[in-house]
């Protein structure tokens, strides 16, 4: 695969997931902390999101960060529009911005702030990793 | 291996006028947190203010600065 055809198909799942996050492991098995953190805020939320695994090959990397401008790992896009990473999501997720720009119900229960994933958790939006 | 301190010291040369605050996480010099205050990021979204903190380290974040966590606010929001 050439790195064209890596950030095509990066900008298509962009383009085509109105959640879309690109993470160090997956949902189930995030491979970093803040790519965790990442998830878990969207779990609590319980929105519908697309994951993508960035770690198969290096320059999947290379080329998100070329794309969006933005050099570190877990990055959320909404929209088509880039969020930001772990500390933006969760800074979001604890002032209930993020909900709205969801727009979904922020949890009950806020005050206790950091997400911890014990909420009913819809299965993430599978995304066919051809970059593997 | 870059330093809590130099971080600050960079930081705060880039952003005339800001305070940072930089924490090495793990003793080990590669995962830092910044809490930064500057008027420069007023009216900015905050993408764009850790883009403007990213930006000071450019190709060492991911590198030998692993990661570098950001709370940024303005004098104002900070007050």
């Amino acid at each position: 695969m050439t790195n064209d055809e890596i950030r095509d198909f990066i900008q298509n799942a962009i383009d085509e997931n109105r959640v879309m996050l690109f993470m160090k492991g997956t949902p189930e098995q995030p491979a970093c902390g803040f790519s965790l953190r990442t998830s878990q805020a969207l779990n609590t939320l319980g929105v519908q999101y697309a994951a993508l695994d960035i770690l198969p090959d290096p320059r999947i990397r290379e080329e998100l960060s070329g794309l969006s401008n933005w050099p570190t790992i877990p990055q959320l896009f909404v929209d088509g529009k880039l969020v930001g990473g772990c500390d933006i999501v969760t800074e979001m997720f604890e002032s209930g911005e993020l909900a709205e720009l969801l727009g979904v119900a922020q949890p009950r229960h806020e005050a206790e702030s950091a997400p911890t994933g014990d909420a009913p958790q819809p299965a993430p939006l599978g995304i066919e990793n051809r970059l593997a | 291996m870059p330093t809590a301190e130099e971080l600050k010291q960079r930081i705060e040369a880039a952003l005339p006028g800001s305070d940072a605050d930089v924490e090495d996480l793990t003793g080990g010099g590669d995962h830092f947190r910044a809490e930064i205050v500057s008027d420069r990021f007023a009216g900015l979204s905050r993408i764009e203010q850790h883009r403007l903190v990213y930006d000071v380290f450019g190709a060492e974040i991911g590198g030998p600065i692993h990661a570098l966590s950001l709370r940024t606010s303005t004098r104002e929001g900070a007050a």
